[in-house]
């Protein structure tokens, strides 16, 4: 019997000539990655070496990963006082792959993993953060996992008891329509499988659109696949991958493929055309309850967000700076513009976009997670909508459970800035 | 015997369970102050002790999706609650077994808030309602975690063999 993309990277990792779904392996962990909440996985960690008489050590320094991003720079003393506990660690380890609060090499965990070439098609990525199925843009069986469970993997460097996932295969054909894009597709998909419908199971996609986008498209579409419950999302790595990690990350080294067998066996195949998707919604208060733009056209919006491990990279900045140049955000709403790493920071002033941004009135910020999450700055007051294309729109996401989150593309923040209003971008 | 002490509805994410604003406190002896916080009337039963040991949580489908912080089961297993749900999301499901947060997978579950719950090995019966319910059991993968008490001394044990 064939494998899927997972099933092959599981085996190999497990030490196995073949895995099939629900056989429980224990992979080796080709990366390991945590942001802030290394603070809790430190604790962890020394817990599990304690009355063991064994040094607290990582099993492998140069695959463990650290990027400071959830609440950069610190917004509490409580962070700053974990953070300041997770550089000593860093440093007592000898862990180099570790991007601190930096305007050059700093950013968000889910852009910094790709852009250093730290992930590679066919590795096994475990991350203490559920958008961890990022990777899988480059051909990685990547997860999300806990920090108890990272405390494990640090110990003994593969993670214990993994049940084989079962794989859904995505076909997504057809061209984009103008302002359509990778967001576009990820939330139809995910208001068609619902929030639940990927849950236990791996995303494989395919189908020439897929083919046909670039790297940062697949990276928001594996992001999200965790918001239909995916334990993974995975592009099979092609040429685009290999050219995207030879010129973006600079990665010179070989980089071999895995791709699925013909004869792989999917659970289910869920086929998509893209000609004519309109731009989508996720409405509040849940990812799954997607809308086309077109039934919530016109809702007034206090507060833009163009940022995120989703959508917070440069052609996303080109999109949106491409709709506001000459343009100036509409009084009564406020727009945040989060680059996801510093490198675009840099790209973005040099193409011009970050001045775009200010002088559309926009406030372009540090690089990190920004309001997604709720925890820095950016927060809603009672009864403000917000519209971001950020990953969640859960109550409370933004920090205030009496506001309202929808979530959109980079076209449609940028429009709907302009208006105030949630705007179609193709009516620009 | 044990009384249901909520009864919540599908897709109860990780926020609501703990939400983002609180993650910067990871100790587990300091987490149960936020468990719900947005739900400030349950939030304050909690914090007030008014739920013996082993009472329930009643979840639907997709119970704890979202966010894989892990404070939205240390949070819970501050006051030694029971999660039992139609069905639960991957990470928090396994988060739960790492730290020891007692969960039951109960997919035709009917419990309203106040019902008198009975968890056997392998059914829920409502004493309420006199309706029973069958039970999905942990796979054996997991259950090796449970039976050494989490994943810290699992991998403890393990560290001692291998390394």
């Amino acid at each position: 019997m064939g494998m899927t993309v997972a099933e092959k990277i599981l085996a190999r990792a497990a030490g196995l000539r073949a895995v099939a779904a629900g056989d429980v392996v224990e992979p080796k962990v080709d990366l390991a990655m945590s942001h802030e909440n290394a603070a809790l996985v430190i604790n962890q960690f020394l817990e599990v070496f304690d009355g063991t008489g064994l040094p607290p050590t990582v099993w492998d320094p140069s695959r463990v990963a650290i990027i400071f991003d959830h609440r950069v720079p610190a917004e509490s003393p409580k962070t700053a006082t974990n953070q300041k506990k997770i550089r000593e660690f860093v440093a007592a380890n000898g862990i180099a792959k570790f991007h601190d609060i930096r305007g050059d090499t700093g950013g968000i965990c889910h852009q910094i993993l790709p852009e250093y070439g730290y992930v590679r098609p066919g590795y096994v990525v475990v991350g203490t953060d559920s958008h961890t199925t990022t990777h899988g843009a480059l051909g990685a069986f990547s997860f999300g996992i806990g920090a108890t469970e990272m405390a494990s993997v640090w110990s003994l460097g593969y993670a214990v008891n993994i049940e084989v996932p079962e794989t859904i295969k995505v076909v997504v054909n057809g061209t984009m329509p103008p302002y359509v894009g990778a967001k576009d597709l990820i939330l139809h998909i995910i208001g068609t499988l619902t929030a639940q419908g990927a849950n236990y199971k791996v995303l494989e996609f395919h189908g020439e659109t897929i083919r046909q986008m670039s790297t940062s498209g697949r990276i928001a579409i594996c992001n999200m696949s965790v918001e239909a419950g995916a334990t993974s999302g995975i592009v099979p790595g092609d040429e685009e991958t290999v050219r995207y990690l030879r010129e973006v990350a600079g990665v010179t080294d070989d980089i071999p493929l895995t791709t699925p067998d013909a004869d792989a066996r999917y659970v289910r195949t869920v086929e998509v055309d893209v000609s004519k998707l309109e731009p989508q919604i996720a409405c509040p208060h849940m990812v799954d309850n997607v809308k086309p733009i077109s039934a919530v056209a016109g809702t007034k919006v206090q507060q833009i967000v163009i940022g995120s491990c989703t959508n917070g990279r440069l052609d996303d900045l080109e999109v949106a700076a491409g709709i506001l140049r000459g343009k100036k955000v509409a009084a009564g709403t406020r727009m945040l513009v989060f680059p996801a790493s510093g490198r675009i920071f840099a790209q973005a002033l040099a193409k011009g976009y970050v001045q775009d941004f200010m002088a559309a009135g926009a406030v372009v910020m540090n690089s990190g997670c920004g309001p997604c999450l709720g925890v820095h700055e950016g927060a809603l007051g009672d009864n403000e909508v917000a519209l971001s294309t950020t990953n969640r729109n859960f109550k409370g996401r933004m920090g205030n459970p009496k506001s309202e989150v929808y979530l959109c593309s980079p076209a449609v923040a940028a429009a709907s800035a302009i208006t105030g209003v949630i705007t179609d971008p193709r009516n620009n | 015997m044990a009384k249901v002490i909520i009864a919540l509805g599908n897709d109860i994410s990780t926020d609501d369970i703990y939400p983002g604003r609180y993650m910067a406190t990871v100790l587990p002896t300091e987490t149960p102050q936020f468990a719900f916080a947005d739900r400030t009337d349950f939030n304050a039963r909690l914090k007030a002790r008014e739920f013996p040991a082993g009472s329930i949580i009643v979840g639907g489908e997709n119970f704890g999706c979202g966010s894989s912080r892990e404070q939205a089961c240390s949070t819970l297993k501050g006051y030694e609650v029971v999660v039992v749900a139609k069905s639960i999301s991957r990470i928090f499901l396994q988060n739960s077994i790492n730290l020891g947060l007692k969960v039951v997978l109960c997919p035709a579950l009917e419990a309203s808030e106040g019902d008198e719950l009975d968890l056997t090995d392998d059914t829920v019966i409502n004493r309420t309602t006199g309706k029973q319910f069958a039970q999905v059991q942990m796979p054996a993968a997991r259950k090796g975690i449970m039976d050494a008490g989490g994943l810290i001394p699992y991998t403890r044990a393990l560290l001692k063999v291998r390394r």
